[in-house]
């Protein structure tokens, strides 16, 4: 446990300065940000919509959570993955890294225990940004009642769904930027795996969520979510399974490698 | 006995259908200073990395300190402090980082990376970006990353490669220090002999994957044995007066020359004489000191 915390805290202070760190904080600022300004910039047309405060709050959520949910988030999880890994292949310190004192499935843990991290600041700062940029606009241009319904509970839900159902897609494309120490292969497979999701999620096709790249898609869908208040659902148990399966297999990948 | 600090028995390592170790069985005593020699590709590099449990041997052909480095590996790279071929090292972060994120990794104190950086002579550029440091300075931050944790055997992969010959005096003198004040054992491998000789007490030379000689330095050097060169017309005549006088004749280099081994210069003086007096016509005669440089390569040629 020691071991894992120690290599913990070193992957946070050699990725403190790299992009894969600061994506995760200006992902959400950007998005949220822009969505704001948007919604600021077109207040009159969306007064004259005359929404209920429910209906405010999901088309205001909605913004982010549609970009993000469908496509960014997909190809954050995969650059993060690639990420983490890609500062070892790229200095060429794996074997510096394992020739420490330290036991190999903490280094492993570490990195991808990292990258969850990572997922999970990302997630949770668009979780707050949203609810705190909806405060902001509210003080600016009280009409729009954002003021009048709580949403928390209902956005904590639906960002631990999105987080719970990315995990899936790390441990994979961990596993794949673990391997090969190009740019081309992680992302390559990576991308064609994100259209393959996006038209399964898309099209309803009903194995569709045993697909990793289809159950961030999955997660927000409309449909099951209105049928189904719980976080578990079928897409989620399904990505937590991948997660965990891969992880081990990682681990096994790790342990019989031979630093070259 | 001489404690060992590292030992493997029958060493052999394939990297797929190629057989990169073949049989090695070396023999590190503590405290000593082993230069383990051999050419480019000899299997240097390999040894070291399964040294480090970076590359996996078999169970009982790798001991440290007397622990089996598959079963014993936190326990045994705790003691190890490890540079590998080009230094290992995050060029997004400056020195000083490189350090302190090791630091971290080894849970020790960070004043520690600041005496690193002094000892290499590296606090000028302490903030500087490692990817931004000439390739002297990155060795430098290298053997500094590999001193940190103040180990009791250090495995210096080609320590002084990309040095100028000041780097390179401070880094020999540094490992003698090291080994001679503070009792640390040092494998440094290298592919010139001269560096090697200069600083290690024991001598290891590979080659293709096979320890070829193993022993002291002196051992190494007392290889080197003095040869007297004469030449000589006619030469079959003047091969088959010494064997007749009981000198071990062996072919030279040169034309119409043999070699045989020296003893002393009276003795030289006699076979001239003997030479001459049977009707010999003695052009030169004259000392041959093989260097190790010579020595080495002939080792390394002959396998």
């Amino acid at each position: 446990m020691i071991s894992l915390l120690i290599s913990l805290r070193s992957e946070f202070y050699k990725s403190k300065n790299t992009l894969a760190f600061w994506a995760s904080i200006l992902l959400p600022v950007l998005i949220c940000g822009a969505i704001t300004l948007a919604f600021f910039s077109n207040s009159d047309k969306i007064l004259r919509m005359h929404y209920s405060p429910e209906v405010l709050w999901m088309n205001f959520a909605g913004g982010s959570l549609g970009v993000m949910g469908m496509l960014i988030l997909p190809f954050y999880v995969i650059f993060m993955a690639f990420s983490v890994n890609n500062i070892e292949h790229k200095n060429d310190t794996w074997k510096s890294l394992f020739a420490q004192p330290l036991n190999k499935f903490s280094i492993y843990a570490a990195k991808y225990l990292y990258a969850v991290l990572l997922i999970f600041i990302c997630l949770g700062l668009f979780l707050t940004l949203t609810y705190l940029s909806a405060q902001l606009l509210h003080l600016l241009i009280p009409a729009h009642r954002f003021d009048a319904y709580q949403p928390l509970n209902m956005l904590a839900k639906i960002y631990s769904k999105l987080f719970l159902s990315s995990l899936g897609i790390l441990s994979l494309q961990f596993i794949i930027s673990l391997i090969w120490a190009d740019f081309l292969k992680p992302m390559g497979i990576g991308f064609v795996g994100v259209i393959i999701g996006i038209i399964a999620a898309s099209k309803g096709w009903v194995y569709s969520y045993l697909i990793p790249y289809s159950q961030p898609s999955l997660a927000l869908s409309l449909r099951k979510s209105a049928n189904n208040s719980t976080i578990f659902t079928q897409e989620i148990y399904s990505s937590l399974i991948y997660a965990a399966v891969f992880f081990i297999i990682g681990y096994f990948i790790v342990s019989r490698k031979s630093i070259k | 006995m001489l404690e060992l600090a590292i030992q493997t028995c029958g060493l052999t390592y394939h990297y797929g259908n190629q057989k990169v170790i073949d049989n090695l069985s070396l023999k590190v005593e503590k405290g000593s200073i082993y230069g383990f020699l051999g050419p480019n590709g000899a299997g240097k590099t390999t040894t070291i990395k399964v040294l480090l449990n970076l590359l996996k041997s078999p169970a009982d052909c790798v001991f440290l300190f007397g622990k089996d480095i598959n079963t014993h590996r936190i326990e045994s790279l705790k003691k190890i402090g490890a540079l590998v071929e080009q230094p290992a090292i995050y060029g997004h972060l400056s020195g000083k980082q490189n350090l302190y994120n090791r630091c971290i990794l080894l849970s020790i104190p960070r004043s520690k990376a600041i005496d690193m950086l002094k000892l290499v002579g590296l606090r000028d550029a302490a903030d500087k970006k490692a990817d931004k440091y000439s390739l002297g300075m990155k060795q430098r931050l290298g053997i500094a990353l590999a001193l940190l944790s103040d180990p009791e055997l250090l495995l210096l992969d080609e320590p002084t490669n990309g040095l100028d010959p000041n780097g390179i005096i401070e880094i020999r003198n540094l490992m003698i220090e090291l080994a001679s004040k503070h009792q640390k054992t040092i494998l440094v491998s290298s592919h010139l002999l001269t560096e090697v000789e200069r600083i290690a007490t024991h001598v290891g030379i590979i080659n293709k994957g096979k320890l070829l000689f193993q022993g002291t330095i002196f051992e190494l050097q007392s290889l080197k044995a003095a040869k007297l060169q004469v030449q000589v017309i006619p030469l079959q005549k003047a091969t088959d007066l010494l064997t007749l006088a009981g000198y071990q004749i062996s072919p030279a280099k040169a034309s119409n020359s043999i070699e045989l081994p020296y003893k002393s210069a009276e003795d030289s003086a006699e076979i001239n004489a003997l030479l001459v007096q049977n009707g010999c016509r003695v052009s030169s005669i004259h000392l041959v000191k093989k260097d190790l440089e010579h020595l080495f390569l002939d080792i390394t040629q002959s396998n």
